[in-house]
């Protein structure tokens, strides 16, 4: 496989994306090389100490119902985890977990060191080596040349990464980091459009120096969660570290709109291009768009376990220095907090999504792939999933195989994938649940069920996991035929315990499973009738597939109309220009995306049901002259 | 002579009842090609014909075609609309069959450049909608849709608006579930304004009715008593227009005798039995049978003898009336007037000499004016949209007492959002809003988030 050349695939970066790429390429078979500008900071977390959250959480389900490594590392390095929406439906909730900071890098890292086929590099790519539009391997910052078949750029914020606070710009990564000072510009030069982003980080101060009595406390939940399906608790739930909920002072409001034009954003700077984040404003732009609101709230977070860094969690400016003193010491409790790391805002380098295919390959340059916020996400999580992706469809492609591309209705990943290469972004893309049209079928309770056949099938899930989760699944079955099978009759007794539990009395009989579906009938009435020895989570699947059924099949039949769409296929080497009558728009835009089917075409804005309907007839008389 | 040119003239809704329309001198032929029902060469003008379309032996879907021959529409060319029960693929199913048997798809906005190029609308009328398919921008396309569907799109924008509240409140709660310092959208909330939501489309849909009737017919009445001279008119309105051969049976309950277009508006005149075998329909069956026909009707024509003094049987029906759409006819003017014309306390009289054909098209104007038919007349996207607005309407309405449904069983209201979301997606099918962004943007733009 790996011809003369030494590995595989490169992987260029070591944040969240390029581990779980060079990981899934590893263990996969593949000789990978992993180069990262410092080897210290490996899947470095370098916002907030969070993983998970709405959407987000089950994001790391689904990367570990893949066999990808988030899901894992998360549950080894928590410091408190809970279950969002928890008095919600079963499709909104979520898992968001406060990590270590220091734990979580320190076991990606050891898991890193320990994969066969993975070795590591400390270095700064500076160019790509390409041959014909076929990328063949990377260019180090001191020239040395290094060959491979497929690279992985997973670059996140370090291509001409500037951090700037007040009027300062500072040519510099996260931590101080070197950035990649040339990467960007090569790749503008082989045809990429290349755009810039912006993004903020707040203060961390001292632990010690606030005054936590004037702080609400906000505690994990009391019963034990994992986000990987492979994983018993490794954490003790009274041992969970709280974080604490404040808000902004009339105080804070007024430093910061008295000083306002100090903040890079707003005039301390006048060359920002980078566009941020809608959904991660500065606490300066809150306070400019939403002036009328009296106070903001903010989260006080524990980075580690093993050092004093506690992240304000909302408070994210590009204030000069003297003036972030003023405005932490404005919020209660931090009267005298000490400010160990000041708040920054970070502009780097991103690329096109729009320029990928859907197994994140670029359209570009043959065997590149890229991941994370190198294509304009934002988030741990968006980054990792991605860099999973990347790291299967590489291998997949060294393979001879097809790439693996999840559905909209499949998984939140095929969800922010899509988006990605379709849409395209203008602000770093976040997953929200509202990005997903079916999201009662992407569930946190069934990402193993909608996933781990593709995690087996590439390779990625072992025998033994797999035969555990066949069994799940078996076991999930066997119930629902139980409930089935079994009726309950309109005796004297059985009325009277109906009567007790205050739901209807029966007057025909009714199979178990039709008498779950009373609203308020639940497992442990059923099992005064039937002893179900059965775990939680297989309760669960019936539970849900029994109450929202009436949802559930809606959701399903939607989703069956675009499948069959997505799987009406649009040839590659389709000539747009030959299509008569095409409005001039949507051929603008489907040359520049070049929908692989019919349903990713109707998602493009501005192509409409006549373009689609022409594209469509295009295809069929191309098919009916070809066939001939 | 022009090309024959089609298009899907409905926006994009899955699910929802497309339109497809035909334009051209081949039009009726074209589509004969895949019609499974009566030949539509043989039926007549501005007819709703009922059947299938097909793919050699292979039906595609079940579909009403109306036929529209030149002069009298929208582009002054034969014009033949298929109303498909929509589903991206079936509709285009169908507008691929009609490219393959001769169509050409239709440039943007071309149907309305042939209304402006025939003389069918002039410049203004033209450019509203050439606006709305050329719309660039999101405001400019609300205003080109502010001008062709007026009242009820501003009507459906606000209650977008509200709905969309609702849902971004719902979906920020889920999505930034630890901000406390946001208001949490509660079953109780949402029970509330859905209420509310839900009366304005009963009235829109009400209000819409005029648009339902254009497609369906206006189902008519002439009531009087006997001698008034109701037969005459009726026969008048007959001799005017030619009379459209009655086959509508199983379309609706009630008999047909005859239909009447009034420039392209059909009356379909009901229970005219009465009038003509007894000549008497308010003495034969009553006052209390005319009652109940009245309430069924969307128009009456109740016809005095201007040579004849009201009785209490007249006073009755009059009061009965005069909150429906009618008309008061006061026939044979060519004769003395005894009627008391003041104890007539009626907005619309006319006054009549069957006999010497005149006022039949007073009349005519009144009816017009009566359904709005000028203006639904003059502009044809109107009358398409409220048509298919309807549909869209009602099951919005459907939608919406599945979200009661919901609630009713206690289901969590993240499910509930689900039904909710419908309502409000059918809703943006209605104006043609199809933005995927949209509710994220407003999410971000109603609430203060960040890290």
């Amino acid at each position: 496989m790996c011809g003369d050349t030494m590995y595989e695939i490169i992987v260029v970066g070591g944040g969240h994306a390029g581990c779980e790429a060079s990981l899934a390429s590893a263990r996969k078979g593949h000789k990978t090389l992993l180069i990262t500008g410092n080897i210290k900071n490996i899947a470095d977390m370098p916002c907030n100490p969070s993983i998970g959250g709405s959407a987000k959480g089950i994001v790391v389900r689904e990367i570990d119902a893949l066999g990808g490594e988030m899901g894992r590392n998360a549950d080894k390095s928590l410091l408190q985890i809970k279950m969002l929406n928890s008095a919600k439906g079963p499709a909104v909730q979520a898992l968001r977990a406060q990590a270590d900071k220091i734990t979580y890098p320190k076991e990606m890292l050891k898991t890193l060191e320990a994969t066969a086929n993975l070795d590591i590099k400390e270095a700064i790519v500076e160019d790509l080596i390409v041959d014909n539009n076929i990328v063949k391997g990377v260019v180090l910052e001191n020239g040395e040349k290094i060959e491979s078949q497929c690279v992985i750029l997973t670059t996140g914020t370090y291509l001409k990464a500037d951090i700037l606070v007040g009027d300062t710009r500072t040519r510099q990564g996260p931590h101080g980091e070197k950035p990649s000072n040339h990467l960007s510009d090569k790749l503008r030069n082989y045809g990429f459009n290349v755009i810039r982003l912006k993004t903020g980080t707040p203060q961390r101060i001292a632990k010690d120096s606030i005054d936590y009595s004037k702080a609400k406390k906000e505690e994990g939940d009391k019963k034990y969660l994992t986000f990987s399906y492979d994983m018993k608790p490794q954490y003790k739930i009274e041992e969970q570290v709280p974080c604490y909920l404040i808000y902004t002072t009339d105080e804070t409001k007024k430093i910061i709109l008295d000083n306002l034009n100090k903040s890079s954003m707003y005039g301390g700077l006048n060359d920002i291009k980078g566009v941020g984040p809608r959904y991660c404003p500065s606490i300066e732009d809150k306070m400019v768009r939403f002036k009328d609101k009296e106070k903001h709230q903010l989260f006080l977070e524990p980075e580690s376990l093993y050092y004093d860094d506690i992240y304000i969690q909302g408070f994210s400016t590009s204030m000069p220095r003297d003036i972030q003193e003023k405005m932490v010491h404005s919020l209660p409790g931090l009267e005298h907090a000490k400010i160990l790391k000041y708040a920054y805002a970070i502009e780097y380098d991103a690329i096109d999504a729009k320029q990928l295919k859907q197994s994140l390959e670029t359209k570009v340059i043959e065997n590149l792939f890229t991941a994370g916020q190198i294509n304009g996400t934002s988030g741990y999580e968006e980054a990792a999933c991605q860099g999973l992706m990347a790291g299967i469809n590489a291998s997949l492609k060294l393979e001879g195989k097809e790439p693996l591309i999840l559905k909209r209705n499949e998984a939140y990943i095929g969800v922010l994938i899509d988006d990605l290469v379709t849409k395209g972004i203008i602000d770093p893309y976040r997953l929200l649940t509202s990005r997903a049209e079916y999201r009662l079928l992407l569930r946190n309770d069934n990402a193993d069920l909608r996933l781990t056949d593709y995690g087996y099938k590439v390779g990625l899930i072992s025998e033994d996991r797999y035969k555990r989760f066949n069994d799940k699944k078996e076991k999930i079955k066997e119930l629902e035929k139980v409930l089935k099978e079994n009726k309950i009759t309109p005796t004297e007794e059985t009325n009277k315990y109906l009567e007790s539990i205050n739901t209807t009395i029966l007057k025909d009989g009714i199979t178990l499973y039709d008498f779950l579906k009373r609203p308020e009938i639940t497992f442990e009435h059923l099992e005064h009738f039937i002893k179900l020895d059965y775990d939680d989570d297989i309760k669960e699947q019936i539970m849900i597939n029994n109450k929202y059924e009436g949802y559930i099949v809606k959701a399903n039949k939607e989703a069956a109309k675009m499948v069959d769409l997505d799987n009406k296929k649009i040839p590659d080497d389709i000539d747009y220009d030959k299509i008569h009558n095409l409005a001039s728009e949507a051929k603008q835009k489907l040359k520049q995306i070049r929908p692989t089917s019919i349903g990713q075409a109707i998602r493009i804005s501005g192509v409409n049901p006549a373009d689609i309907s022409l594209i469509m007839v295009y295809l069929k008389k191309e098919y009916l002259y070809e066939s001939k | 002579m022009e090309d024959t040119i089609t298009a899907i003239s409905t926006a994009l809704g899955v699910g929802a009842i497309s339109i497809i329309r035909v334009s051209g001198n081949e039009a009726i032929n074209i589509v004969n090609k895949i019609f499974k029902g009566k030949d539509l060469s043989k039926v007549d003008s501005h007819t709703i014909n009922y059947g299938h379309i097909v793919d050699g032996d292979k039906i595609i879907d079940e579909v009403l075609v109306s036929i529209m021959r030149a002069p009298k529409t929208f582009t002054r060319e034969d014009i033949v609309e298929i109303n498909v029960h929509g589903g991206i693929a079936t509709t285009n199913k169908v507008l691929e069959l009609l490219l393959i048997n001769g169509c050409r798809l239709a440039e943007p906005g071309e149907f309305t450049k042939r209304a402006f190029l025939n003389g069918r609308i002039d410049l203004i009328e033209a450019e509203g909608v050439m606006d709305l398919i050329n719309a660039k921008t999101e405001k400019s396309r609300d205003l080109a849709i502010n001008q062709v569907s007026g009242s009820v799109s501003n009507l459906i924008i606000d209650l977008r608006q509200s709905l969309v509240d609702v849902l971004v409140n719902i979906e920020v709660n889920i999505d930034y579930p630890e901000y406390e310092d946001i208001e949490v959208m509660t079953i109780e909330m949402v029970k509330d304004r859905i209420s509310n939501i839900r009366e304005k489309i009963k009235e829109i849909l009400n209000k819409s009715e005029n648009g339902k009737i254009i497609k369906e017919g206006i189902k008519t009445i002439i009531i009087g008593r006997p001698n008034v001279g109701k037969s005459s008119i009726l026969n008048r309105l007959l001799d005017e227009e030619k009379a459209i051969v009655t086959d509508v049976a199983g379309t609706t309950r009630d008999i047909v005798e005859g239909q009447i277009s009034i420039d392209g508006i059909i009356l379909n005149i009901i229970d005219t039995a009465g009038i003509r075998e007894t000549q008497d329909i308010v003495e034969s069956i009553g006052v209390k049978k005319s009652l109940s026909l009245i309430d069924e009707a969307d128009l009456i024509l109740y016809v005095l003898n201007n040579n004849d003094e009201l009785s209490s049987e007249d006073l009755e029906i009059l009061d009965k009336i005069k909150n429906k759409n009618s008309i008061v006819i006061i026939n044979k003017t060519d004769l003395d007037s005894k009627v008391n014309v003041d104890k007539i306390n009626h907005q619309n009289i006319v006054m009549m000499s069957a006999l010497n054909n005149d006022g039949i098209d007073l009349l005519k104007q009144k009816i017009k004016k009566l359904f709005n038919l000028e203006l639904i007349e003059q502009n044809d996207y109107t009358y398409l949209s409220s048509a298919r607005s309807i549909v869209l309407l009602k099951k919005a309405l459907e939608s919406l007492a599945s979200v009661e449904e919901g609630i009713n069983n206690n289901m969590p209201i993240d499910m509930i959002e689900i039904d909710l979301k419908d309502v409000w997606n059918l809703l943006g099918d209605i104006i043609g809003v199809n933005y995927s962004e949209e509710l994220i943007d407003q999410l971000f733009s109603q609430f203060c988030l960040g890290k």
